[in-house]
């Protein structure tokens, strides 16, 4: 009469799709809430899953309902000393008595939910795209790789597997031999019942003798090994894509940058490694550290050292094309630079900046990011930068003021490009 | 038939003749249909009259899922849906709620969870109260049968479902969606409180589905192809007056006349109307629905364990997890939030019980016809033929209303404090009852608003009319819920709150 059913090895993600609806319509709230996390949290936190919360008003299912006013009846339980006719002051906030109404009177409290760490960084970088990156992944020879598939019955000696191969010899031997061992066994069996008898002599016994042997040549004729036997592993081609990158990090450490614009520029390289991580299995960081020279230095040098003095931009430019000469043939190499300053620098060296770049680094990256922090004026830097990103479509620039600056910049610096 | 069961707390019968089906808290499957014959022998014994159940084992993960869509088994996809999810997902992983034992499904078969987690005790106390509790009121209970199809409701959620994919596919995940948001917020306006309805079928629904798209449609033109001519332009207002009397199903309404709506989005507000409808009993006997699957779950263990067939540890896990369903915290604990529906619905059943075996002699003032009759008789005719409203203006006795301290209040905003109007005295009890019952009559706890008039001769607006009880006027959200009748409506909607007297005291206007 009653079923019992086991259901817990059917589905469990049947809310999957009304999740997905559900974020995708709060889609806004929620990227502000992201955007709000970066600017808000330690470095070191950014990876992983994220609480989001959004006022429940603005995700309240309305429905028409009484509102304050009027004249309501109530019926209460746990009377403790009320008799009739008692006059009492309104509970605060109407709780209390209140309560006894609908399920429109919910706490305005927001509404908190949890991110897993993909949902999170998704938001983060949707609509994004690394610029030219198809077209670098699409144009480029697709370097191959030999990757193990299996065995396959032909192939070049070389490729021979020898313990494949003996083991299905094994098994073609034992087949082939089936038949005839067991008729053997069967003729040996009889002729020594006849020899037990004293009918050795026989001509019945001849005739077994005869199997006999013509069951051993039988099996003496299968073949140890065959070339059916032979198994060849099979190797085949695997397209990688050129997946690595090498990201640098170019900062200017001089006297004027303070504890706050490193901070800015920090979330800003944050970021820029963060959404790479997501389209290269591998990437390297280099730090870049410069005021008048420029020294390649460790992550946590690049952040915490300040130096005093002047600036000379070109120093960390002329390095960085170094170590790109030393270490990251661009033929292997995807490369991406960012650079944060305050703008300051030798007059005399921006143009010189500006040659490096066009000439030698920009052929060989595929984007440059400059961001000018808390700068008050543009300074000649600045107005340098603009020709080479009039002359460079690899090349971008902004300027950023405060730390709620930084998620509409990056995505302002690699929003996807229109083919 | 008189039932040989005595009393509310079982005297434990000699050792010797015990032999309990199970001994510890581990459950299997051969045990849970042990337990669901004994279960269902002893229910037969009191007469329950069930559809056949299938029991589900569901993990806590499915529970959440089923959850999220309002019970249904199988739902259209929403974003709201989501919304609950991740809502009763973080509650539940917080640890600040346990899930609930069960959800169980007016369906045939009935469905009822259990989830794997729960120990045999609780998977013996879910089977008795869904799948004999409920699953009885589901089949017995005149509203159910009157407004609910069980045998085709989930091949009607089948075909909801498919329908509405197929539209988004068609017409886009935003307008599907948009459509949805406005007719989930007219549900409650989406149910025929006096008419009856016809029953709901996937063979009739696709059968005439497409017939009735046309259909439908060649209705709405010939309503909208009277409009002006110059000549006549100069009727009378008053004749032309569209609906001709008030209409209080808003949603049925706007699927039948909405000047604007294509056929599939006629369709959809009709699916919505439906479902609106299959749950509308539900919410009118929540108090009688959990209270009578309460008493049953208690009555159906305890006669159990009489025989002998449970164990004491496991008698002491159920009082526990029992007690605490029934619970009234008094209203001014912090834990209070409403009459809870198990503590009052399984008292009443129990004291109806009461009144039958043990009447007092105010019972037999108060109850002539129930005092001494067969309880099972008279519980079962309860069951059947009332909603809560009715139920607690019939049956709440003045015992009970001294048990719970019932008290009344009357909160008039033109007066400074809240007056105490009834308390659990003589000279109370009848206004208590009243106002308890009023309470559950969902017609005084939701705005009644009424479709007034449409303007078919000018602007085609439509006007809505919010009959005013006791002064109370329309909440915060007016605004937006007129934005969301305009866009099913595709004009001007307005709103009046009138009085008794017609004394219109609030307008709100959603242009288009």
């Amino acid at each position: 009469m009653n079923r019992l059913v086991d259901r817990r090895l059917s589905g469990k993600n049947r809310s999957a799709v009304n999740r997905q609806r559900f974020l995708r319509r709060f889609k806004a709230q929620i990227r502000k809430a992201a955007s709000d996390v970066v600017s808000g949290r330690k470095v070191t936190d950014l990876e992983r899953g994220e609480k989001i919360s959004i006022p429940s008003k603005d995700l309240s299912e309305p429905i028409f309902h009484h509102g304050p006013g009027g004249r309501r009846n109530i019926v209460l339980p746990g009377n403790r000393d009320f008799v009739t006719g008692d006059r009492v002051d309104r509970p605060e906030g109407g709780g209390g008595a209140g309560s006894g109404g609908g399920p429109a009177d919910e706490s305005m409290d927001d509404f908190v939910f949890e991110l897993s760490k993909e949902e999170f960084m998704d938001y983060f970088f949707q609509d994004l795209a690394l610029p030219d990156l198809v077209k670098k992944q699409l144009a480029a020879v697709p370097e191959v790789k030999k990757a193990r598939a299996g065995f396959v019955s032909q192939g070049n000696p070389s490729n021979l597997h020898v313990v494949r191969s003996m083991k299905q010899a094994i098994g073609r031997r034992l087949a082939m031999a089936a038949g005839p061992r067991d008729a053997l066994r069967e003729a040996e069996e009889k002729l020594a019942e006849l020899e037990a008898n004293g009918l050795g002599a026989s001509t019945e016994a001849d005739e077994l003798r005869e199997e006999i042997a013509s069951f051993k040549a039988r099996l003496a004729a299968v073949p140890f090994i065959d070339t059916w036997d032979l198994r060849y592993a099979n190797r085949v081609d695997q397209p990688t894509p050129s997946s690595q990158a090498v990201m640098f990090c170019l900062m200017d450490v001089s006297g004027s940058m303070d504890e706050d614009r490193k901070n800015i520029a920090k979330r800003f390289f944050m970021l820029l490694y963060l959404f790479l991580t997501k389209s290269y299995e591998r990437i390297d960081v280099v730090f870049i550290r410069h005021h008048t020279v420029a020294k390649e230095v460790d992550e946590e040098d690049f952040f915490s050292s300040r130096e005093s003095g002047g600036t000379v931009v070109s120093s960390a430019l002329e390095l960085m094309h170094d170590i790109i000469r030393e270490r990251y043939p661009s033929a292997n190499w995807n490369i991406y630079a960012a650079q944060a300053s305050d703008g300051d620098n030798w007059q005399d060296d921006s143009p010189r900046c500006r040659e490096l770049l066009l000439q030698s680094i920009l052929p060989l990256t595929q984007y440059f990011a400059y961001v000018e922090i808390e700068a008050e004026e543009p300074q000649s830097l600045w107005h340098e930068y603009e020709r080479v990103k009039a002359a460079s479509p690899r090349f971008a620039m902004q300027r950023i003021l405060t730390l709620e600056d930084i998620y509409p910049v990056f995505r302002e610096l690699f929003r996807k490009k229109v083919a | 038939m008189e039932p040989e069961m005595e009393s509310d707390i079982a005297p434990i019968p000699p050792v010797a003749s015990r032999q309990p089906l199970s001994e510890g808290s581990e459950w299997g499957f051969e045990l849970l249909d042990r337990y669901d014959r004994e279960i269902a022998r002893v229910a037969a014994h009191y007469g329950l009259d069930t559809y056949p159940s299938q029991i589900e084992i569901i993990t806590s993960e499915q529970m959440i899922d089923a959850y999220s869509s309002v019970g249904m088994p199988v739902g259209y996809h929403h974003w709201s849906y989501g919304k609950q999810f991740l809502a009763t997902q973080k509650g539940y992983k917080r640890g600040q709620m346990g899930l609930a034992y069960e959800i169980v499904i007016n369906s045939s078969p009935c469905i009822a969870y259990l989830m794997e987690e729960n120990t045999m005790t609780m998977q013996a106390l879910v089977i008795a109260h869904a799948a004999y509790g409920h699953n009885s009121f589901f089949k017995g209970n005149y509203l159910f049968r009157t407004w609910t199809d069980a045998e085709g409701i989930l091949d009607y959620l089948v075909f909801a479902r498919n329908y509405i994919a197929d539209c988004e596919q068609r017409h886009g995940e935003e307008a599907v969606e948009e459509l949805l948001d406005s007719c989930h917020a007219l549900m409650n306006l989406g149910v025929d409180r006096y008419k009856r309805p016809t029953r709901l079928s996937m063979a009739k629904e696709q059968l005439r589905q497409t017939e009735r798209e046309a259909y439908l449609q060649s209705q709405v033109n010939d309503l909208w192809r009277t409009l002006p001519t110059r000549q006549a332009a100069g009727q009378e207002k008053l004749a032309a007056r569209f609906p001709s009397e008030p209409q209080e199903n808003l949603l049925y309404f706007i699927e039948k006349n909405a000047p604007r709506l294509e056929p599939w989005q006629r369709e959809i507000v009709r699916i919505v109307r439906k479902i609106a409808q299959y749950f509308y009993p539900q919410r009118q006997t929540q108090v009688m629905n959990e209270g009578w699957a309460t008493f049953w779950h208690y009555t159906l263990l305890n006669h159990l364990y009489e025989e002998g067939k449970l164990t004491d540890g496991f008698m002491m896990e159920f009082l526990q997890s029992h007690t605490n369903v029934v619970y009234q915290p008094p209203y001014n604990s912090r834990h209070y939030n409403g009459i809870n529906p198990y503590a009052l619905g399984f008292a009443m059943f129990t004291d109806l019980r009461r009144i039958c075996e043990h009447p007092t002699e105010e019972d037999h003032r108060w109850f002539p016809e129930l005092a001494g009759s067969d309880w099972v008789k008279s519980l079962d005719f309860a069951m059947r033929n009332f909603k809560d409203e009715s139920f607690i203006a019939q049956y709440l006795s003045p015992k009970l209303i001294r048990d719970f301290k019932l008290f009344t209040m009357v909160d008039d905003d033109t007066e400074e404090k809240l007056e105490v109007t009834a308390i659990h005295d003589d000279a109370g009890y009848r206004a208590v009852r009243q106002q308890l019952a009023e309470q559950y009559n969902l017609g005084n706890r939701e705005p009644n608003i009424q479709v007034y008039e449409v303007d078919v001769f000018g602007n085609r607006s439509l006007s809505l009319r919010h009959y005013m009880h006791d002064r109370r006027p329309l909440g915060e959200s007016t605004p937006e819920m007129l934005r969301h009748v305009a866009r099913l409506w595709g004009y001007t909607v307005r709103i009046d709150s009138v009085d008794q007297d017609g004394v219109s005291h609030m307008t709100a206007v959603s242009e288009v």
